[in-house]
């Protein structure tokens, strides 16, 4: 095939283009400034929270009505919460994470030249910025952003009279959410295709690195969860437009009695969560994927239990189908259905703790570079394995009952799920930033940003755990006119606190990322002697990837410390030696 | 204020600068590779894992010395069997947090990297893969087998002479309801719900009540639809024309048809338009735009339809000759505190008049959504009274409360109740004053 670059215009190279490498670069940068926006909403709740009704004059500037006399306004707190919610879950770790690593990382440690369609993923791109633009725009329409969290639980959200911003800011909420799920199916397809048939030659299903395992089984869950996603909010906009009554009945509000009968809120619940929990592991797999890439690679292992990782990595993602009611154990189902749920959700944690303890043995005798991509991945070992635990507490339907819906559920899903994830996506940017840019980041920088966000993210979401086993609901505006809530309310400032450090923190990041990719050191071809692929390539992007004939695989990605070879990696490009068992 | 943006921007150009510098400085002064880890920053980093473990662990420790009596003992019986199923899940999961975590910090620290030592090749081993796929399958057994215990304990049928109460939920306070002397609630339905009767119970008079108030509205809306300017202008061009066609059409054609109007059918189409002039004059008129007149006649439409629903129930009887309208007469409504009898169960009926509600009662260990159209139940028995409570707590002001713990709107915050339990006979003696339903408006 040989080197099929050629001079391309502005708008086709850097805008509708069809490269994967630079459509990951689009996610990855788009998902940033979303992230940034969804931080800063914590932020600005948690001055909320962390100091009840306290006056920041800074507020009233930024905010305006949302803010009068610089306090919060409620029904603001309540949109802000829900936004952030969407746009971290959705934007920033669902499109952000698979968007930028499965787009990047896909074709090159596959050996391919691109996906298998480069329009689709283009048409997958732009649905994502279009998608993102609307949710943006419900910020500032009449009544405020959808407001009735990130779940959008109806009857709220179906009547636009129960509160303000049930109004035309859940419209566009819903509107924003379809256009993602297009974004995320056209995406997931292109990636399922792609591995199955653009795998280069020698590279079994079995060859695979794990990142492409986590990514292949991701777009798996994404392609059979999401359109569940769209039928409930097809569904929901036909209540709130049409007078259909899926989700309504018995409803008197407004002082009228209306007209729906027959429907149930609780048929809304089972079709969220049937996308809603396979969701979380669409968050987390990637993360999982990459940090086990970073692990081996930076421990000089191989990842320890390859088959056994891929195994946990397909029985998560088909137990996480059949555990969705755990959410709804409370909701008034039958006791007996929630048991079997009961069943269910604790299985994953089999596959998690194999997870788990097959990270550790990688480390253990390793011979660990500590870069910030390995920081961070050991980081999310410790966030995967504390998150976890307390989520053995939740799925135990008879304890969910006294913590259901408090802090406690807030500081366990942010710890496993948030922190996990997004140590996942930071590892992975300081892993492949020289893959995305062909420069390198800051590594001092690097180790300044882990140690402020691990110890924040431990600072702010631990003490929940506490704050909700004493019966501190979550989405309170203010707790303080509650007694019982007293012995707890000294957590709330120093949660804050931490909220705002970690998140200044963040800036010494975003510096290194945007200034490295102008005047980073530039980037050798194969920084952190790793095995797979995409190092093989040269470090100026070219289209196609290889200029000469796609690289021919003969090993397993883990070669790392063979004895029968002195180096301590093997590119999987390099043949077996004679003798030499292959994987 | 501008001044104070104004000085964060600066501050802000001046630190991007300075971190550049940073940047620059640290690239130049180690003269080497940003991927190439040096022995320092090893030694630094590998350290820094060991610090953080102890003061994560220490924190942990301190958290739980501090915060760890997390709330009062159960006032509920099933509560202390969820307490003590939490107790050991928090014991067990704080133990493997504490051993796994001390591996991958410890193992980070120790295995740091050294250029004359090669990793040990392991890539699998099938035992340890055994051992540590079965040890937590068996842990999760138990903790499977003992917490289905509790639950199924926790959430099985309420016996026969338990105490039922209504919790109602709505936008944003909490009514509860006591069945009256025949001991049992009368049914409810939404589409009777007033301001005198806010959970809709059904008798003859809540009927009479709700279709009155219906009237009422629909005769308010059509009064102010019959005085819309634009459309009494219309119908007065209207009403012209046809008692004066020639002026309008200044052809004869209708002569004819004019001089056959009946002189009574005249005479209503004169009062009708003296009358119009009247209202156009007086000022009553109002002008209403296109889109109000048509959600007015919307409304309309939907008050008729209200009223049919009505209209359509039907009274049954329920045994003993006893009307389903009769029951709920005698039924008690309390608003914002509500009492429970000491060692008694407890069956909690909950219902919703607008959205999801969650009825959380943390001192009993109890919780369950509020949803409208569909009642749900939770079953407790009182263990302790609320003064033994406030002996215990060493807190004479300490109060049960029943909050809302699903969002439902701004003030969802602020939706509680308070509960007390008290003695049987105590409990008998606030009953007997609460209002009964019915006699509160005869």
């Amino acid at each position: 095939m040989g080197n099929i670059n050629h001079k391309e215009s502005f708008v086709s190279k850097y805008i509708f283009t069809y490269d994967h490498k630079m459509i990951s670069k689009q996610f990855l940068i788009t998902a940033i400034v979303m992230g940034i926006l969804g931080v800063s909403m914590s932020i600005l709740f948690r001055l909320q929270l962390g100091w009840p009704g306290e006056s920041f004059a800074i507020l009233e500037t930024f905010l305006g009505k949302w803010a009068p006399g610089g306090v919060l306004d409620r029904n603001a707190y309540l949109a802000l919460v829900t936004i952030h919610g969407t746009i971290m879950v959705f934007f920033v770790l669902t499109a952000g994470l698979s968007g930028t690593f499965s787009n990047l990382l896909i074709p090159l440690q596959i050996g391919a030249r691109d996906m298998a369609s480069g329009f689709l993923n283009m048409l997958s791109y732009w649905f994502f910025v279009i998608s993102c633009v609307v949710m943006v725009f419900s910020l500032f329409v009449e009544g405020g952003a959808a407001s009735g969290g990130w779940t959008i639980y109806p009857p709220l959200s179906a009547l636009p009279q129960a509160m303000p911003g049930s109004g035309m800011g859940m419209t566009l909420w819903l509107l924003s959410m379809t256009l993602f799920v297009v974004s995320s199916l056209l995406g997931s397809l292109n990636y399922i295709v792609t591995i199955i048939n653009l795998r280069t030659k020698g590279l079994s299903m079995t060859r695979l690195p794990l990142t492409i395992w986590a990514f292949f089984v991701t777009a798996i869950l994404g392609v059979l969860s999401f359109p569940v996603l769209v039928s409930a909010i097809v569904l929901l906009l036909m209540d709130r437009m049409m007078g259909t009554a899926f989700y309504l009945s018995d409803i008197f509000i407004g002082g009228e009695a209306l007209d729906a009968t027959g429907g149930s809120p609780i048929l809304y619940q089972h079709l969220f969560w049937f996308l809603g929990h396979p969701e979380v592991y669409i968050v987390l797999l990637p993360a999982l994927g990459i940090s086990s890439e970073v692990i081996a690679t930076n421990s000089r292992k191989p990842i320890f239990g390859y088959k056994a990782m891929v195994g946990s990595i397909i029985a998560i993602g088909f137990l996480s189908f059949i555990v969705w009611a755990h959410h709804m154990f409370v909701t008034g189902m039958n006791p007996f259905l929630g048991s079997v749920f009961v069943f269910t959700t604790l299985l994953i944690a089999i596959p998690s703790a194999v997870k788990a303890f097959n990270y550790i043995t990688t480390l253990w005798r390793g011979n660990i570079r500590l870069t910030p991509a390995m920081l961070f991945s050991i980081g999310l070992v410790s966030t995967f394995v504390t998150g976890g635990l307390t989520g053995i507490i939740l799925a135990d339907s008879a304890l969910d009952v006294t913590v259901h819906d408090t802090y406690f559920v807030v500081g366990h899903f942010h710890i496993v799920m948030g922190l996990s994830a997004i140590f996942g996506m930071f590892a992975g940017v300081y892993h492949w930033f020289s893959k995305m840019f062909g420069r390198m980041m800051n590594t001092k920088m690097g180790y300044v940003h882990f140690w402020f966000t691990i110890v924040c993210g431990y600072g702010v979401f631990f003490p929940m755990h506490f704050v909700g086993l004493a019966g501190a609901p979550r989405r309170y505006y203010d707790s303080t006119s509650f007694d019982f809530l007293d012995s707890v309310a000294d957590l709330q400032p120093i949660i804050s606190t931490f909220a705002i450090v970690g998140a200044l923190a963040q800036l010494v990041f975003l510096f290194n990322f945007f200034y490295s990719i102008f005047r980073g050191q530039p980037a050798t071809q194969n920084p952190w002697k790793s095995n797979t692929l995409e190092w093989t390539t040269p470090v100026e992007h070219i289209h196609g990837n290889w200029p000469g004939a796609l690289p021919e695989v003969h090993r397993w990605a883990y070669d790392y410390s063979n004895p029968a070879h002195d180096e301590d990696f093997v590119l999987q490009t390099t043949p077996l030696k004679d003798g030499e068992v292959g994987h | 204020m501008k001044l104070l943006i104004l000085l964060v921007i600066v501050v802000g150009i001046i630190a991007v600068a300075q971190l550049a510098k940073i940047y620059q400085l640290s690239a130049r002064l180690r003269g080497h590779r940003e991927e190439e880890i040096s022995e320092a920053d090893t030694r630094l980093q590998g350290s820094l894992w060991i610090v953080f473990m102890f003061v994560l662990f220490g924190t942990t420790i301190w958290q739980f010395v501090r915060y760890g009596d997390y709330l009062p003992p159960s006032a509920s019986l099933h509560g202390e069997a969820v307490d003590t199923l939490m107790g050991y899940n928090l014991a067990l999961v704080i133990f493997v947090f504490f051993v796994v975590n001390a591996l991958i910090f410890g193992f980070s620290y120790k295995y740091r990297y050294n250029k004359n030592r090669k990793a040990h090749f392991f890539p699998h081993d099938t035992r340890l893969e055994v051992i540590w796929t079965v040890i937590p399958s068996i842990v999760l057994a138990v903790i499977i087998i003992y917490g289905l215990q509790t639950w199924s304990e926790m959430t099985g049928q309420a016996s026969d002479d338990s105490l039922r109460v209504e919790l109602y939920s709505k936008q944003f306070d909490w009514t509860a309801r006591y069945a009256g002397d025949n001991d049992e609630f009368g049914s409810t339905n939404f589409n009777l719900i007033t301001p005198l009767n806010p959970l809709g119970i059904v008798t003859q008079e809540g009927i009479d009540q709700a279709l009155l108030k219906i009237e009422d509205k629909i005769a308010k809306l059509n009064g102010e639809l019959s005085v819309e300017k634009g459309h009494l202008l219309a119908e007065k061009v209207e009403l012209e024309r046809s008692l004066h066609p020639s002026d309008d059409h200044g052809h004869s054609d209708h002569d004819d048809a004019h001089h056959e109007m009946s002189e009574g059918y005249k005479n209503n189409l004169e009062t009708r338009l003296s009358a119009i002039d009247d209202l156009l004059d007086s000022g009553t008129s109002k002008v209403m735009t296109d889109a109000a007149y048509e959600a007015k006649e919307d409304k309309i439409y939907r008050l008729k339809r209200h009223r049919q629903r009505i209209l359509e129930l039907k009274n049954y009887e329920v045994g003993e000759a006893l009307d389903a309208w009769e029951i709920g007469k005698d039924d008690r409504i309390v608003k914002s505190e509500f009492h429970l009898p000491i060692g008694r169960e407890i069956e909690f009926v909950f219902r919703s008049r607008d959205v999801l509600h969650s009825a959380f009662m943390p001192h009993f260990r109890a919780q369950m959504n509020t949803v409208p159209g569909l009642p749900t139940r939770f079953k407790i028995e009182t263990t302790i009274t609320t003064d033994s409570m406030r002996t215990i707590l060493d807190n004479p002001d300490f109060n049960y409360i029943l909050l809302c713990n699903k969002v439902c709107g701004s003030a969802h915050f602020n939706m509680q109740m308070t509960i007390v339990v008290e003695t049987q006979e105590k409990y008998d003696a606030w009953l007997s004053e609460q209002k009964v339903y019915m006699a509160e408006k005869n």
